[in-house]
């Protein structure tokens, strides 16, 4: 899932100081489940917003607001209030944000930060395990990927840094990546796999912008 | 040819120092530590942006070293440079003279001065490694032949002391393999580690400089340990520190002991600064006065 944060109120209000008419847009997906764009996170801007002069014209939950079409008929059921609308406020990832802004010409705001591809740990705890670099390590890493969860990105080992304890000494209080796929690749006796030298990754191979087109779709 | 080269397959002992570029252009400071050195030290080091704090660069810093007539062992890490410029700062570097190069990973950007900045580590200390020896067989990264190669002794670093020997010797080989030929080691205080580490190290053939610190104070010991990777002072030191009057002084000779305890078994000592080159200046004029069969301090002018 796609982890998001809530800008503080400060941060967005001034982009909202010369519209008075706003449209609010969650999203039913990665941000509710990242308490940033869910039903409880949109009243309570809508109250917020309301407390400070502005008037809600109206608020949806998209099921997923990275979906443009979705969004385009979403735009059209609530056309009465857009109508009424100076501005949109979204509250979903960056890929949400920009889909609603391709779909509409009334101008579009975010009002969160979109953080990083998160796995759950738990319920509210969500941790960075992949940076969908477009070049998977994961089959030569014991399944721990150094390229997110090293600091430094590294493909060939541990840094100078593994303090006395195995643990990083960026983040003092987790342990190396290197030091857990080293562990790991030793009890599967593939240590070949570690002493072999990894090429650095391939930037080519994820040019920005991305697209994937699935061909006979 | 490199003069640290010509040392180690001489056979001489070795003995290497470290000096910290300016943060700003006060090229003179380069100058004053190139003076306490010239003549005492094989070859000095010159930092890269070390603990991620904005300096002058290693290629000018070098150079300056060159014109004062000391041969430098250019630092370069990962950090601040992606592929292209890492190799179009090594050609120039070995085109001004340059030919010891440490290619390490770099400390992480969090640790300095810019922590907002953006770290790059497009490569790491063991592709750096590969990536110099391709200059050096006249290719750049891509195989993409060069007008010109380079002729670096290619260097390293690794924690000799570290809890996890294996590891840490598993890096090593993987270094070797990528084509380093010395290694200059983190600081070492225990030389029965030390000595167990050099003899399963020695088995890749390479050249070895174990690395001294001098310790200020009992306080400074117990900081390494707490802080500093791979880092262990025994507490017997700590004690002979605790109770002396003067421990700076007595740091210094527990340097010199360890200094004399590496040489019984191994080819030579880097010796890092932080801040205490007039010390170790005088550490070099002791040893040479001291040690004349030991230790051949290289010839100034040549």
């Amino acid at each position: 899932m796609i982890v998001s944060k809530l800008k503080p109120l400060e941060e967005i209000l001034p982009h909202l100081e010369n519209y008075k008419r706003i449209f609010l847009i969650g999203c039913g997906e990665c941000a509710t489940v990242a308490h940033a764009g869910g039903e409880p996170e949109v009243m309570d801007i809508k109250k917020k917003l309301e407390e400070r002069g502005k008037i809600v014209t109206g608020w949806v939950i998209p099921r997923e607001t990275c979906h443009i079409p979705l969004i385009k008929k979403e735009l059209r059921i609530h056309k009465e209030e857009i109508k009424e609308t100076e501005a949109i406020l979204v509250m979903a990832c960056g890929a949400g944000v920009q889909a609603v802004a391709s779909a509409t010409e009334i101008p579009v705001f975010t009002a969160v930060d979109t953080i990083f591809l998160g796995t759950i740990q738990r319920y509210g705890r969500f941790l960075e395990y992949c940076s969908m670099c477009g070049h998977c390590v994961l089959n030569e890493t014991a399944g721990i990927c150094p390229v997110t969860r090293c600091p430094k990105g590294l493909l060939n080992g541990p840094c100078g840094g593994v303090l006395e304890n195995g643990n990083c000494e960026v983040n003092p209080d987790m342990k190396c990546v290197w030091v857990e796929i080293y562990e790991k690749l030793r009890e599967r006796k593939e240590l070949s796999l570690f002493k072999n030298l990894h090429l650095p990754r391939d930037y080519s191979r994820n040019k920005k912008p991305a697209k994937l087109f699935l061909k006979g779709l | 040819m490199s003069l640290l080269r010509k040392y180690l397959q001489s056979g001489k002992f070795v003995i290497t120092a470290e000096a910290s570029p300016p943060k700003g252009t006060n090229s003179n400071i380069l100058k004053e530590k190139a003076k306490l050195y010239r003549g005492k030290a094989v070859a000095v080091n010159v930092t890269d942006n070390q603990r991620a704090i904005v300096k002058m660069s290693p290629v000018p810093s070098s150079l300056i070293l060159l014109q004062e007539g000391v041969e430098p062992v250019m630092q370069i890490t990962c950090r601040d440079r992606n592929r292209l410029a890492l190799q179009s700062e090594l050609l120039g570097a070995n085109a001004l003279g340059v030919k010891n190069v440490l290619a390490l990973t770099g400390d992480h950007i969090s640790a300095g001065d810019h922590p907002e900045a953006k770290p790059v580590f497009d490569l790491d200390s063991f592709l750096l490694i590969h990536l110099i020896q391709k200059l050096n067989n006249g290719y750049d990264f891509n195989d993409h032949p060069l007008d010109g190669k380079t002729d670096y002794f290619i260097g390293g670093v690794i924690n000799p002391c570290s809890a996890n020997m294996e590891l840490q010797l598993l890096r090593l080989e993987k270094k070797v393999k990528a084509g380093v030929e010395f290694i200059q080691t983190q600081a070492v205080y225990d030389l029965d580690i030390y000595e167990k580490f050099y003899r399963e190290a020695k088995k890749f053939g390479i050249y070895i400089l174990g690395g001294i610190l001098l310790l200020k104070s009992a306080r400074m010991a117990r900081f390494l340990n707490a802080k500093v990777p791979g880092v262990r002072v025994p507490d017997k030191l700590i004690e002979i520190l605790e109770r002396s009057s003067n421990p700076a002084e007595e740091g210094i000779r527990i340097a010199r002991d360890l200094i004399y305890g590496i040489a019984d078994f191994a080819e030579g000592v880097h010796l890092m600064s932080v801040g205490q080159e007039q010390q170790l200046s005088r550490l070099l004029d002791e040893i040479i006065r001291e040690k004349p069969d030991l230790y051949t301090p290289p010839a100034i002018n040549q």
